[in-house]
């Protein structure tokens, strides 16, 4: 999955840096590496997506460029997890990845134009210009097994996509070295933990260079706020469908309900963490950066942030005319979201999660510093 | 609006010894302009590869394993420095560690575990996060929020005394030449190890072989100035602090990774083929200190630590991968040494190692040679295990003895005994008062900090008076 001088120049530099060592104390990553004598690819693919790209290991290096050790671990990491989302998806498609923004601007504008004509095709075009209201009113635009049956496609489809790449992945990781061997129940439930709180985005403490001048905790914080705005939208859409189908309340739901409570969360949450990750990449430091994981980063932070708009406009202005365009133009933005999901930056908590639980693994086996 | 070239105190140097000057003189109310030798990107002189500071401490912390008391750390300092420095001043720098980590804690630094492999320092040294460049970093942050105006790519090149007025800093910043007023300098420049002609008075040509561990910034120009104008010299000047590192290491600036840990676990070799000096002497960190001079001393500067199979995986690997052979003739021919006196040299050394048996590094086992010249008093296991492993090594120097003599104050000090008005001293390039030779791990940067702060208080007192200054530093200790 690496081309030879890729690998060779990852373990070049990741030999430097186990001389070194110095960078231990920041995160996972260099515990990890300190704990394997040869990097063979599956090492360097473990490492990679260990790494939570907090740039602390580059500003405190005395080797990068235009020193001649030309050290840049965040680089190398980020562009071996590119290779990683390219090599466990299925199909194999290096070019949805290498050219993220155009393949998902591409895939989302196909969306909304899909379910534009869908509706006025079969729902006549009147209904895109009128205002409804009352129970059941999206539906009047939209039929709803005409959203559910495609978005269960669409989400099985992500579903069974990612769990095959975490599969081929997981195998993979059990074969690179030292490997413990069993990831038991312990480490499932600490990687879980180190996920949640984004243990290795702290820096041990000195927080990460985003922006690029100290230290902080801005960007653990708004992507606190984009998973968290992405689980309570889930849970207001969970709460919809029971209310729907198990109690006989048909949407749009009145603004004091669970599921509104939750999506306006929801939306909010995303449109302050997408918004605010999408302000404070530029003001990083370019040098460590990948250029193709940059591009992936901004293609999906800019799509999930103009689903959370579309959603937040949708309640906002859902008894007016305007209802029908937004609904038609969030469900596209939605079916590009998920559809564009296993071929972005999208994957990367699947691959994340793994890497932290053979990490969790290894540091119970080999009593590494609890940090 | 403040004039850009002229300040109540102007710190010479950008190292850990003139951020904490800077914060000191700053803190005090001075305004501080820091000149620092490098572009921004190298700044921070030889502190970007330190990793550790030596304190007094009474308890084990969650970062120290052990208390390290005053007795105990006097005695450490006497031990390898050989009693002959001012003992006052030692003793003022070790009281004074007491408090500087909670300084440097105040100042944004964060700490960790002691780095695998360095258990000898887990109980008195504490390791910052991130190591020095991270520490300079944190300190140029806090520096230039408290104030303190930066300029890089400053090199100065002499001190004038104005008298009464105070002093002039020539300087050229970025390729102008400026003349700049201040009330009261530090200096905190560093050695002049990065200097090869300076070096090459004392050692020749053979000056031309060795390595620079640290920033190619420290030329000693500052150093050279303050001796010119009538400081006080201390420290041997052919003095150096050396090991042994990979020959293939950049010339400048390749720091810890080109460290060469293999040492006694086979033998050493020189150009000729033949072993110079017991590799079984002693262990960490001595024979880390003792290997630099000892290759300095051999024809070309270069040697070859060469092991086999049974060693390789039990030290931390350098940077460079070894070079390797099934034979001792096949590992030969990768080299420009005497081959046939190589080969004899491993013969003779096999013959007079015990056989079999495997080493204990953790002690000194008492594996020795017979009637070998020069013997290897312990870890001698014969070299019969292929594939069989070397790595070149040139001595690597860290940093020079030589400085300029200072008083309790930081004030540099001329021959007569008289202090050089308005210049005082911190840092590497007075060190030489607390630690005239040898080498004591993380103490450079106690003397750095210590000294620093100590300078940085002087100096603004000096500049702004020092009922100002000391009231002044009190309000900014308070909000701190």
């Amino acid at each position: 999955m690496y081309e030879p001088e890729f690998l060779q120049e990852a373990q070049r530099q990741l030999g430097v840096c186990t001389a070194c060592r110095y960078c231990e104390g920041f995160c996972a990553v260099f515990p990890a590496l300190e704990l394997r004598t040869e990097i063979a690819a599956g090492d360097l693919t473990y490492l990679a997506n260990l790494c939570h790209d907090c740039r602390d290991c580059y500003t405190a290096c005395m080797f990068t460029p235009p020193h001649e050790f030309a050290i840049n671990i965040p680089k190398v990491m980020a562009d071996a997890r590119v290779r990683t989302y390219e090599h466990y998806g299925r199909p194999r498609a290096e070019g949805f990845f290498r050219d993220s923004p155009a393949f998902t601007a591409a895939v989302a504008a196909g969306g909304i134009a899909a379910v534009w004509l869908a509706v006025a095709a079969c729902m006549g075009p009147g209904v895109l210009a009128a205002a409804h209201r009352g129970p059941g009113a999206f539906y009047a635009v939209a039929p709803w097994l005409a959203i559910l049956v495609p978005a269960i496609a669409i989400a099985l489809y992500g579903a069974a996509v990612a769990l095959g790449g975490a599969r081929r992945f997981a195998r993979d990781l059990r074969a690179a070295s030292p490997a413990a061997g069993s990831v038991r129940a312990a480490a499932v439930w600490q990687a879980a933990r180190d996920a949640i709180t984004l243990r290795f985005m702290k820096g041990g403490g000195a927080g990460c260079y985003y922006p690029r001048t100290r230290g902080t905790s801005v960007r653990r914080v708004l992507h606190h706020c984009v998973a968290g705005g992405f689980l309570a939208a889930l849970v207001s859409t969970t709460i919809a469908a029971v209310e729907q189908d198990l109690l006989d309340r048909m949407p749009p739901f009145p603004l004091l309900s669970l599921p509104v409570a939750f999506g306006a969360l929801g939306g909010v949450l995303l449109i302050a963490g997408t918004t605010g990750l999408l302000w404070l990449k530029p003001r990083s430091e370019a040098a460590p950066a990948s250029s193709v994981m940059t591009a992936m980063d901004y293609a999906f932070l800019v799509l999930l942030d103009l689903v959370a708009v579309t959603g937040m406009l949708l309640l906002v202005l859902r008894d007016t005319r305007l209802m029908p365009a937004l609904l038609v133009v969030h469900l596209g933005l939605l079916a590009g979201l998920f559809i564009t999901a296993p071929y972005g930056k999208f994957v990367h908590f699947v691959y994340r999660y793994l890497a932290l639980a053979k990490y969790a693994a290894e540091e119970r086996a080999e009593s590494l510093t609890a940090r | 609006m403040p004039q850009p070239f002229q300040a109540d105190v102007v710190i010479v140097g950008g190292g850990n010894a003139a951020l904490c000057a800077s914060i000191e003189a700053t803190q005090c109310g001075a305004r501080v302009l820091l000149l620092e030798r490098a572009p921004e990107h190298m700044r921070g002189g030889n502190s970007r590869h330190t990793r550790n500071i030596r304190y007094l401490h009474d308890e084990r912390t969650a970062y120290v394993t052990g208390p390290y008391r005053r007795d105990e750390f006097l005695d450490d300092l006497l031990r390898v420095g050989g009693g002959k420095a001012n003992s006052a001043l030692a003793e003022m720098t070790i009281d004074a560690s007491r408090t500087v980590p909670e300084w440097m804690a105040r100042q944004g630094v964060h700490w960790q575990q002691p780095l695998r492999g360095t258990l000898h320092l887990s109980r008195t040294n504490l390791f910052f996060l991130g190591g020095g460049k991270a520490l300079v970093n944190t300190y140029y942050d806090r520096a230039l929020r408290l104030g303190v105006r930066v300029c890089y790519d400053a090199a100065v090149t002499g001190i004038e005394d104005r008298g009464a007025d105070g002093c002039a800093v020539l300087a050229e910043v970025a390729g102008v030449r400026r003349t700049i007023a201040a009330r009261a300098v530090v200096a905190a420049a560093g050695g002049f190890e990065a200097n090869v002609e300076w070096l090459a008075r004392y050692w020749g040509d053979a000056a031309r072989q060795f390595l620079i561990r640290g920033t190619p910034y420290n030329d000693g120009t500052v150093l050279a100035a303050l001796l010119e104008r009538g400081a006080q010299p201390i420290g041997d000047p052919k003095g150096f602090h050396a090991i042994a590192i990979d020959a293939r290491s950049p010339r400048f600036d390749g720091g810890i990774v080109t460290r060469v840990d293999s040492l006694p676990f086979g033998i050493v070799v020189n150009r000729d083929g033949r072993r110079f000096y017991d590799e079984g002497e002693e262990i960490w960190p001595k024979r880390y200190a003792i290997w630099g001079g000892l290759v300095a001393g051999q024809p070309g500067q270069i040697a070859y630590s060469v092991f086999d199979a049974k060693a390789w995986g039990r030290f931390i690997p350098p940077a460079y991968p070894p070079y390797r052979a099934d034979s001792i003739p096949g590992l030969a021919v990768q080299f420009d040494l005497d081959r046939e006196a190589f080969v004899a040299t491993v013969e003779a050394f096999n013959r007079a190692a015990p056989a079999g048996g495997r080493i204990d590094m953790s002690r000194l086992d008492g594996s020795a040679t017979a009637g070998l010249v020069p013997p290897k008093t312990n870890w001698a296991s014969r070299l019969d295990t292929p594939p069989f492993y070397a790595f070149p090594v040139r001595p690597g120097i860290t940093f020079t003895y030589l400085g300029v003599t200072v008083d309790a104050r930081m004030r540099v000090v001329t021959a007569s005994g008289a202090p050089m008005p308005h210049v005082y001293a911190a840092g590497e390039c007075m060190s030489g008062n607390i630690l005239l030779r040898g080498y004591l791990g993380g103490f450079g940067l106690t003397i750095g900090t210590v000294s620093g702060r100590a300078a940085g208080r002087e100096a603004a007192a000096h500049a702004m008076g020092r009922e100002a200054a000391a009231a002044h530093g009190a309000v900014a200790h308070v909000r701190a």
